[in-house]
């Protein structure tokens, strides 16, 4: 499952020169299965990251998975449900998975949520942009470690 | 009357028979099986199904003489001329060596034949000729030609349908082949057969084309589309024409 070695992997990331100015980092140290450092400077916070992930043309992850989201009726049979997400994955982890799934299933169908490289026929308005903004993953990445059952 | 009753008799149970033929090696199902009861009743029932007001009005369109011909479709296209066409697009019109697809044929006729100005994609004149001439193919199965030349188009449908594509990085075949059946939040996915178009799609509000639900697939996956003029598209249409071979037309559909 784990492919990546013990040693760190860079992965540079293109981030556009608008979202520099938050903060976020250009280049996102990989080690093993996890991405111990946040993308922000801006801690994550777990309300917004609920919000991101109820929010089907913004998060996008119940169109596949499910979760413990009650008032959201309609949610995906694709993909495993997000409860427990929390204790079966370290914060660094569940970072991973967000940013680029592919790193370690490269055929995952779970959408890189923070790469704009690699990727065909992208739609103008969403050219050069990320699914997520770094702030928007770490608010998800919050929101997910609270999932402990 | 008794024999046309008995013609209709055999025709259902030969209908019927088809169906079960195919059902037994064969998992492909229509987006119409997808449906609820409520809207595979609409599209049976012709006086409910609104894509039948279009055939009507396609009916008449196709005896209307236009262009500087002054000459209707039908003047060329006698009474049941068309039964079976659809079922066999999209295909290489004589002295072309390009697919043209049913729409890309219709608007052929117009200017070459008519002598008119080509109808826009999706309007309401050239989806109510589409679907007068698709209806007259209701109930048969798809049949694409044989002609070698088609190889190659269909064969970029195919690329363009196993490739990952848009900002989601996902393809046609991950959601229509891996997962139809599953659930995209509410959504049931369907295998993506063409077999009813043009549809008359609830979301919609009106009749459209198979360029406008592909359209919004790619739309979706946050892919830029084609322009309507696209070659993709008819590529697409004929990979997807093939892998629903044998598969019965029932055009105008109905969908959510
Ligand atoms: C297009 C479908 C799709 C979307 C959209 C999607 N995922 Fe996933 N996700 C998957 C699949 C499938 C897996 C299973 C692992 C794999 O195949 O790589 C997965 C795996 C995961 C995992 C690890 C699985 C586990 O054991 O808990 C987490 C966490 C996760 N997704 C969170 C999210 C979040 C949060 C979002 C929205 C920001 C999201 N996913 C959007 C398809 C999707
Ligand atoms: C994320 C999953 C997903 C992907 C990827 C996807 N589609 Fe779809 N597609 C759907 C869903 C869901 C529907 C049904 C929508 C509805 O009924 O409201 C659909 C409907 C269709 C239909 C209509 C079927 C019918 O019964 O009329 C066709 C044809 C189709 N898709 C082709 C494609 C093609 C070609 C591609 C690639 C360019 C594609 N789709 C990519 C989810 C997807
Ligand atoms: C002046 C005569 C003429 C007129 C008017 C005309 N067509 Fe045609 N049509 C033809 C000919 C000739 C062919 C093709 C013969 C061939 O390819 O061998 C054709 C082919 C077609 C085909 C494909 C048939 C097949 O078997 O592949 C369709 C569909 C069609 N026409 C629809 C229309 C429609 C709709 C109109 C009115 C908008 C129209 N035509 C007007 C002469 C005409």
């Amino acid at each position: 499952m784990v492919r990546a070695g013990p040693l760190a992997v860079l992965l540079a990331l293109a981030a556009p020169a608008a979202w520099a100015q938050q903060g976020p980092r250009d280049v996102v140290v990989v080690e093993g299965d996890a991405i111990p450092e946040p993308l922000a400077t801006r801690p994550g916070d777990a309300a917004r990251g609920r919000a991101i992930v109820a929010n089907r043309s913004v998060g996008l992850c119940l169109l596949c998975h499910s979760g413990p989201i009650p008032e959201e009726r309609f949610q995906g049979t694709l993909a495993p449900s997000l409860a427990g997400a929390g204790a079966r994955w370290s914060v660094g982890q569940l970072r991973l998975r967000i940013v680029d799934g592919a790193r370690l299933n490269p055929d995952t169908i779970m959408p890189p949520y923070y790469r704009t490289t690699g990727l065909r026929r992208v739609a103008r308005t969403f050219e050069g942009k990320t699914i997520l903004t770094a702030e928007q993953v770490e608010d998800v990445v919050a929101y997910l470690a609270t999932l402990k059952e | 009357m008794r024999t046309a009753w008995i013609a209709l008799g055999l025709a259902s149970v030969f209908v019927a028979t088809f169906a079960l033929a195919q059902g037994a090696a064969d998992k492909r199902r229509s987006g119409y099986q997808d449906m609820g009861e409520a809207l595979q009743k609409m599209q049976d029932d012709d006086t409910a199904n609104p894509g039948m007001l279009f055939v009507q009005l396609g009916e008449q369109l196709f005896g209307r003489p236009a262009g500087a011909a002054n000459k209707s479709c039908a003047d060329c296209h006698g009474a049941g001329s068309m039964k079976g066409v659809a079922a066999r697009y999209p295909a290489i019109p004589k002295d072309a060596d390009k697919p043209v697809d049913l729409e890309g044929r219709i608007n052929l006729c117009r200017t070459a034949n008519q002598r008119a100005e080509p109808l826009a994609p999706e309007s309401r004149d050239l989806l109510s000729l589409e679907a007068y001439v698709a209806f007259q193919s209701r109930g048969q199965p798809i049949a694409p030609p044989s002609d070698p030349r088609l190889a190659p188009f269909r064969a970029q449908g195919a690329e363009i349908y196993r490739r990952r594509q848009g900002q989601l990085n996902l393809s046609c075949a991950i959601c229509h082949d891996d997962n139809a059946g599953k659930k995209l939040a509410g959504v049931t996915i369907p295998q993506a057969h063409p077999t009813g178009y043009p549809i008359y799609r609830l979301e919609w509000q009106a009749l459209g084309s198979l360029k406008r639900r592909l359209r919004n697939c790619l739309i979706g996956l946050r892919a830029e589309a084609y322009a309507y003029d696209a070659p993709e598209y008819v590529a697409l249409e004929l990979y997807l024409m093939d892998r629903a071979k044998g598969m019965l037309l029932e055009a105008p559909g109905v969908r959510p």
